[in-house]
């Protein structure tokens, strides 16, 4: 991701702000302009707390690479890792990794909160990119 | 009244234990774990650094203090382990946490005392009414080569302090500090790893510094050590504190419940804070409080505060200092090069 789109994202990689449509109460993350349910425009900035469950997870054994052949997930160099899509309170869903979890313990069901973490580094010049990751809640 | 409003700690949850690090060393363990008073040292996620922990220990102090984040108006944060050379730790944390873009941020460093740095000038911000609600932290991912005695303490975590002038949970009656040029232990630039002057670390520099600051303290609020309920001094090993504590005339039982390195390792600017904060947790209104912070290069900075009834009101809304120590997984030598990129 460039510099200039990661600053754009900022909100929502560090405070999951979405959006909530005030005619149906429809929420969205990533933010939407439009209501797939209505069709309001009018949608209004929605910051979620981070509290959801695991939908479904998966263990990632092989680093995620770019076309340079450099590993992209910092956490990558920490495999196997685990990816979550985890359900929001509200509603969304999004896809994260579940840290400070052994793989035994990661459950479809289980409780989880948002945690703020480094997501991207690149190499020792880049900029730091961090984000949303979670964590069960126990 | 200036004082804290708020106050929330962060430990990262991997810990390795003395006897794997004597272990990689070839060392022996007993004689490590003997001399400096360690039992095992926190380490940081890969994916976590200053600004991570700072952020947690944010998030956790806003759940105490009854204020908006929007309403901070400064925030300094201490740490010799700032993620970036040149771009401000405080603007990452401050837009994680919620503030606003009307706020006053630059990153402090003065080894294990930038943190109480950080908390001296948010103080004298708030105390000036030029803010109204300042955050001051201290935390750091601390980084020792193989193979120094550093790398049985250098450890990772931090704690961070809401300050304001109403709803004050622990009063900071008063603060001074002691500093001078002492070349104990320092970081050149572009090096990873600090050099220090191995004994030289004892008697002129954490010593010295923390009797001279803690006795200026003493002199100044005119009170003697057994007017206080608990302190809490530097903890770079689990000896100093205590052999300090005894020379200025504390006893054990005001110091342990802030000792915090037997269990956790050296968190350098969160070392001292982190340790206010475990009293923070368990103290009752009315008690006193001495933290006296050691940084080289070198000085020492001692705060007399007291605690409120309002404290009672906000401690249980965030986790504990106890909660970080309690939740932990243990990780062996490999892993700890891996998560801590040796
Ligand atoms: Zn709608």
């Amino acid at each position: 991701m460039t510099v200039s789109k990661f600053w754009r994202n900022i909100p929502q990689y560090y405070n999951l702000i979405g959006k909530k449509c005030p005619e149906c109460n429809s929420y969205y993350f990533p933010p939407r302009d439009v209501c797939s349910q209505c069709g309001n425009h009018k949608l209004e900035e929605h910051k979620f707390d981070g509290r959801g469950e695991i939908v479904t997870f998966t263990i990632i054994r092989t680093p995620l690479m770019d076309p340079e052949g450099e590993v992209i997930d910092i956490h990558a160099q920490t495999i196997p890792y685990i990816l979550a899509i985890v359900k929001l309170e509200e509603g969304p869903k999004l896809t994260a990794e579940i840290v400070d979890c052994e793989i035994d313990e990661v459950k479809i069901g289980k409780e989880v909160g948002a945690v703020f973490r480094k997501i991207v580094e690149k190499g020792p010049h880049g900029v730091i990119q961090y984000g949303y990751k979670f964590k069960l809640v126990r | 009244m200036t004082g804290i409003i708020g106050w929330g700690a962060y430990i990262p949850h991997y810990r390795i234990k003395a006897e794997e690090i004597a272990k990689a060393q070839g060392q022996d363990a007993d004689t490590i774990k003997s001399g400096l008073r360690i039992e095992e040292k926190s380490v940081p996620g890969i994916d976590e650094d200053s600004a991570t922990i700072a952020v947690e220990a944010a998030k956790n102090a806003l759940k105490r203090a009854n204020i908006l984040p929007t309403e901070i108006g400064a925030i300094y944060l201490g740490s010799e382990s700032h993620p970036y050379a040149v771009k401000p730790t405080g603007t990452i944390v401050a837009q994680a946490i919620g503030m606003s873009n009307n706020y006053t941020t630059a990153d402090l460093e003065f080894a294990c005392k930038a943190g109480t740095a950080a908390l001296q000038i948010i103080y004298a911000m708030v105390k000036s009414d030029m803010i109204r609600y300042g955050l001051a932290g201290g935390i750091d991912t601390a980084q020792a080569a193989p193979g120094d005695p550093l790398e049985y303490t250098a450890a990772a975590g931090g704690a961070v302090f809401i300050l304001g002038r109403e709803n004050i949970v622990a009063e900071i009656k008063d603060t001074v500090s002691f500093t001078s040029d002492t070349p104990d232990f320092w970081r050149r630039a572009y090096q990873k790893y600090p050099s220090h002057g191995g004994a030289f670390t004892g008697e002129p520099a954490y010593f010295k510094h923390i009797i001279n600051a803690t006795e200026l303290l003493l002199k100044k609020v005119n009170k003697k050590p057994t007017d206080y309920t608990y302190a809490i001094f530097h903890q770079p090993n689990g000896k100093f504190p205590v052999r300090v504590a005894k020379k200025l005339g504390f006893n054990n039982e005001q110091i342990l419940p802030g000792l915090l390195v037997p269990k956790i390792g050296n968190t350098y600017s969160g070392s001292s804070i982190l340790g206010l904060a475990a009293v923070l947790d368990i103290a009752k209104p009315g008690d006193t409080i001495l933290v006296t912070s050691y940084g080289s290069g070198a000085g020492s900075d001692s705060f007399d505060i007291e605690v409120t009834d309002q404290i009672l009101r906000i401690r249980n809304k965030s986790q504990s200092v106890q909660d970080y120590i309690d939740n932990i997984k243990y990780i062996d030598y490999a892993t700890y090069l891996k998560y801590t990129k040796k």
